[in-house]
């Protein structure tokens, strides 16, 4: 059962086994289990940035393409609920609209840019997605007055789902709407996992890691690789703008700086390949730790950098607001000294 | 006899997961032409590219000229005095025929007396000297490819092919020219499956087959025995 | 000796279409201007834009070339280069505001030194920081351009922040040196002074690369390089070294990418380039990735017609060169002017 559930795709080694266990009850019982709201929407992000990255792993790590546009596609996802729910009033019916008609919009503009930038070198796919996430960016801050532009948009969910909505006491918790709301995202993420889990495992996936190995082969043996890249493309996209309204259903807020950002990219990269490349379990370690060390590593440096404040220099580089500085070098280490990251590792130790 | 020029011994060359060379045992003596020959397939030329250093060896060892280059780089093997005339000739196509020519002159400027010499065994490239080299012939861009590999006076020439699918007129033209390489004291290992070519030039053959070395000897008895060539190459030269 | 059929030059028979064929994208540049005209109607308003385009073409095409060339030569793709545009621009403009008493004076000969002192420093450090940036993050994963982009991405990054260290936070405005401010008037145009300085620096530059590169023998291994690499390394000649040289060059060039564009927009964050970089991307692909004469007309053909969409539709200028990529690599999927590697 389990082993169907997880496509026949086991984690291989007994750490790695624990590891995803132990995550998988946290983030199951988060709000029995943790205080606060903090620790709530820690573990709601947790949810879903490990099925945003988990579906950049789909085209990073088993196509092996780069992609800088999947915090477009997020994004996407992202401002479909928004806008629903700012026009069509709060409903289930708007989150509904808002997220398909954000998944078909990332859908079409992935198989647009693949088409065109797949079919000459893959190279061109980094720089042309680099480009249209950007001008998306730009647009969106634009058209202030159907986007919020760089404020973003607040609008409101269905009462169900929100912290009004109050259901009475278990286990010494109260439940609320905002816990319904959590358990909706963490479903709709396991779900989404599950797929992805799925895909990578199928014989669609397999010929995706083939033409990641040798295209031009690949191509010979009678694949279409631009077709299957594609492909690959805009399965990626869907999930990323699926993440995306989930993302947007538990905010209640978009913006660019949480969606569409340079940043988000770059965190999602890092999220993928500290926590292994090609494995799809690295983003749920990947995308944990990452957010974990986000909220709370960055006090730490905060303490640090106070700490240090005699010295000259240091204070500067231990200050919080550096802490995308040291995910870059530690982003350049890691490529080059565990490009199989976490995963990668945990299962080679089994292996040897 | 003074010691050869270039001596392989036991050199293996792998290519991906193909192991290419199995082995390549070869000397090619100083001041004359060796031709290397053998069915397609056989890893002539990648003992070329080995030799070169386009591919490195695995294992084994390569001697030039009384020195072990077998981890030289490409550019140190040049500089040493190889001259390498590849299988694709290896035309700047964007550039022109001069510029191919200034190109293959590491030491210095273009001398005017090789240049002339060159241009009176190649007068296409005379005709051409300001174009394109991409615009040229095949037989032309041949032509080009080996003049630029003689610019400069070098120890050992490597060619690989260089009559392949050339008209007549021009392959006469060509041995013509290695002819007086050979002449000014050069040693060539040629590759060749024009045995017209290969009988008028070589004065001594090596035949692979399999990534190896199976005979060596003189030109002028594989020339003579029809039945050595069948059975080392699988054909008589004289239908080739 | 008789020649034989087969001399027959065979680029007497390059048919007209091929001909037309190769010089497209050259007049692609003054049919965009002719549309520009017929679109804005008004001439001033017309010849202050075009200006301003081909001054912004210019600085794009400076940044753009070193990475364009370093594809061609080793297959290697630089997302870092950005960080050198705005390192370049930091250094100069931190020059520039030490000699505030030149940049001050109403003097043009004061300002102009300034300024030179400003793109050397700026060009000097951005160099020396393209060659570690090549040993340490570019060397190692020669050959893998998956490795490649994440890791420079990654040195991106680092350089990026270590601005903030080094600078802090915030942006830094800073203004033009004293003769340079204000405009010209010709037929009715205004046009600054500084963009006509920049088109010209940018054309002096642009010939002078095209010097080197047809002149000189470092310019023939550098184009043969990119043709043919692994035969010029046949020839005798180190490559790696010459790869090197030209990531230096090209590191230097986007930092004086990075001085002017920071004196063109009087204001610099330390983000800058990696906004630009998104411009530089456009402009080596739609001019061919490894072209220097590609990116050149690249450039031309984005500043002029962002500065054209951004007077007729302002909020569509940025996306005017995502349609203007879209309908080059349709029409030509390599990009203009596509450099044919053999094999």
């Amino acid at each position: 059962m389990i082993v169907k559930l997880l496509s026949g795709d086991q984690p291989r080694s007994v750490l790695l086994t624990l590891l995803l266990l132990v995550t998988l009850v946290c983030l199951a019982g988060a709000p029995f289990l943790f205080d606060g709201v903090r620790a709530l929407d820690t573990a709601a992000r947790i949810c879903i940035f490990i099925v945003l990255a988990a579906s950049y792993d789909l085209l990073l790590g088993y196509g092996g393409i780069v992609s800088f546009a999947h915090t477009m596609f997020f994004g996407l996802g992202a401002y479909g609920v928004a806008l629903a729910s700012s026009h069509m009033g709060r409903g289930f019916d708007a989150l509904l609209v808002g997220s398909v008609s954000g998944t078909v919009a990332a859908i079409i503009l992935a198989l647009l840019i693949g088409l065109f930038s797949l079919r000459v070198r893959a190279i061109f796919f980094a720089m042309i997605t680099l480009a249209v996430a950007s001008a998306l960016a730009v647009l969106v801050s634009q058209f202030s007055g159907l986007t919020g532009g760089e404020d973003g948009l607040t609008y409101k969910i269905p009462r169900a789902l929100t912290s009004a909505n109050r259901m009475g006491e278990f286990m010494g918790t109260q439940i609320s709407g905002k816990i319904l709301n959590y358990y909706l995202v963490f479903t709709a993420a396991l779900i989404l996992f599950l797929l992805l889990l799925r895909i990578v495992n199928s014989p669609f996936g397999r010929v995706l890691q083939a033409i990641r190995e040798n295209d031009f082969r690949a191509e010979a043996i009678g694949y279409r690789v631009i077709w299957y890249r594609t492909m690959a493309t805009c399965l990626s996209a869907a999930v990323a703008a699926l993440a995306g309204s989930l993302f947007a259903i538990w905010l209640r807020y978009v913006g660019p700086d949480t969606t569409l950002s340079f940043e988000i990219m770059l965190d999602i990269l890092l999220m993928v390949v500290i926590g292994g490349m090609g494995t799809m379990y690295g983003a749920v370690i990947g995308a944990t730790l990452f957010i974990l060390a986000q909220t709370y590593l960055q006090n730490l440096m905060g303490s640090a950098s106070e700490a240090t404040s005699a010295l000259p220099l240091v204070p500067d580089l231990l200050n919080p607001d550096r802490w995308l500085m040291w995910l870059g070098v530690l982003f350049i280490l890691s490529v080059y000294f565990f490009p199989t990251g976490i995963v990668g590792r945990l299962r080679e130790r089994r292996a040897s | 006899m003074s010691e050869p020029i270039l001596s392989l011994r036991g050199l293996h060359t792998d290519i991906a997961q193909y192991h290419i060379l199995q082995g390549v045992d070869l000397e090619v003596p100083r001041g004359q032409v060796t031709m290397l020959l053998g069915r397609n397939g056989v890893g002539k030329t990648t003992t070329l590219k080995s030799i070169m250093g386009q591919w490195s060896a695995k294992s084994g060892q390569i001697l030039y000229d009384g020195q072990d280059i077998t981890r030289l780089p490409v550019s140190a093997r040049a500089r040493a005095g190889i001259g390498f005339v590849p299988e694709d000739m290896g035309i700047f196509r964007d550039l022109t025929v001069e510029e191919n020519m200034v190109l293959g002159c590491t030491t210095g400027p273009l001398d005017p007396a090789r240049k002339d010499w060159l241009l009176s065994a190649f007068p296409a490239l005379g005709t051409f000297w300001h174009s394109e080299a991409g615009n040229l012939s095949g037989g032309q861009k041949q032509m080009l490819s080996i003049a630029r590999a003689m610019v400069e006076e070098r120890k050992l020439y490597l060619i690989d092919e260089p009559t392949k699918g050339l008209a007549p007129a021009i392959v006469s033209t060509m041995a013509q020219a290695l002819r007086e390489l050979k002449a000014q004291g050069a040693s060539i290992l040629l590759v060749e499956q024009n045995f017209s070519v290969a009988r008028a030039l070589g004065d001594s053959a090596a035949v692979m087959d399999d990534g190896r070395v199976i005979w060596t000897g003189e030109m002028a008895e594989l020339a003579a025995n029809k039945d050595l060539q069948e059975r080392l190459m699988g054909l008589s030269m004289e239908t080739h | 000796m008789t020649l034989a059929p087969d001399h027959k030059p065979t680029f007497a028979n390059l048919s007209l279409t091929d001909r037309l064929g190769k010089a497209m994208p050259v007049i692609l540049v003054p049919i965009l201007i002719v549309l520009g005209f017929v679109a804005i109607g008004a001439p001033s308003s017309w010849l202050t834009l075009t200006v301003s385009g081909l001054a912004m073409g210019m600085m794009i095409f400076i940044m753009a070339s070193g990475l364009t060339l370093v594809f061609g030569l080793m297959d290697v793709i630089n997302f870092g280069h950005g960080a050198f545009i705005s390192v370049g621009a930091f250094v100069g403009v931190s020059v520039l505001i030490a000699l505030g008493d030149w940049t001050g004076a109403a003097s043009l000969l004061l300002n102009m030194a300034a300024i030179l002192l400003a793109v050397v420093a700026a060009m000097a450090v951005t160099g020396a920081l393209g060659w570690g940036f090549e040993r340490v993050i570019v060397k190692p994963v020669y050959g893998a351009h998956l490795k490649q982009i994440l890791v420079t991405v990654g040195g991106l990054i680092v350089i990026e922040q270590l601005i903030y260290v080094i600078w802090g936070p915030d942006e830094i405005f800073i203004n033009r040196p004293e003769m340079l401010k204000g405009a010209v008037t010709f037929a009715g145009a205004a046009m600054e002074k500084y963009r006509l300085l920049a088109v010209g620096i940018g054309l002096v530059l642009f010939i002078a690369m095209r010097m080197v590169l047809r002149r000189t023998k470092i310019g023939l291994i550098v184009r043969a390089g990119v043709e043919n690499g692994p035969m010029v390394e046949a020839l005798g000649y180190r490559l790696r070294i010459v790869f090197v040289g030209v990531f230096i060059a090209g590191s230097a060039l986007a930092g004086l990418g990075g001085v002017m564009w920071g004196l063109y927009q009087e204001v610099i964050t330390a983000g800058m380039g990696e906004e630009m970089m998104v411009l530089v991307f456009i402009v080596a692909i739609i001019g061919g990735l490894g072209s220097v004469e590609g990116a050149f007309i690249g450039a031309l053909l984005v500043g002029l017609l962002q500065n054209y969409v951004a007077f007729l539709e302002p909020k569509l200028a940025l996306v005017s060169n995502i349609a203007l990529m879209t309908t080059i690599l349709m029409w030509r999927p390599q990009g203009m002017l596509p450099v044919v590697k053999a094999k």
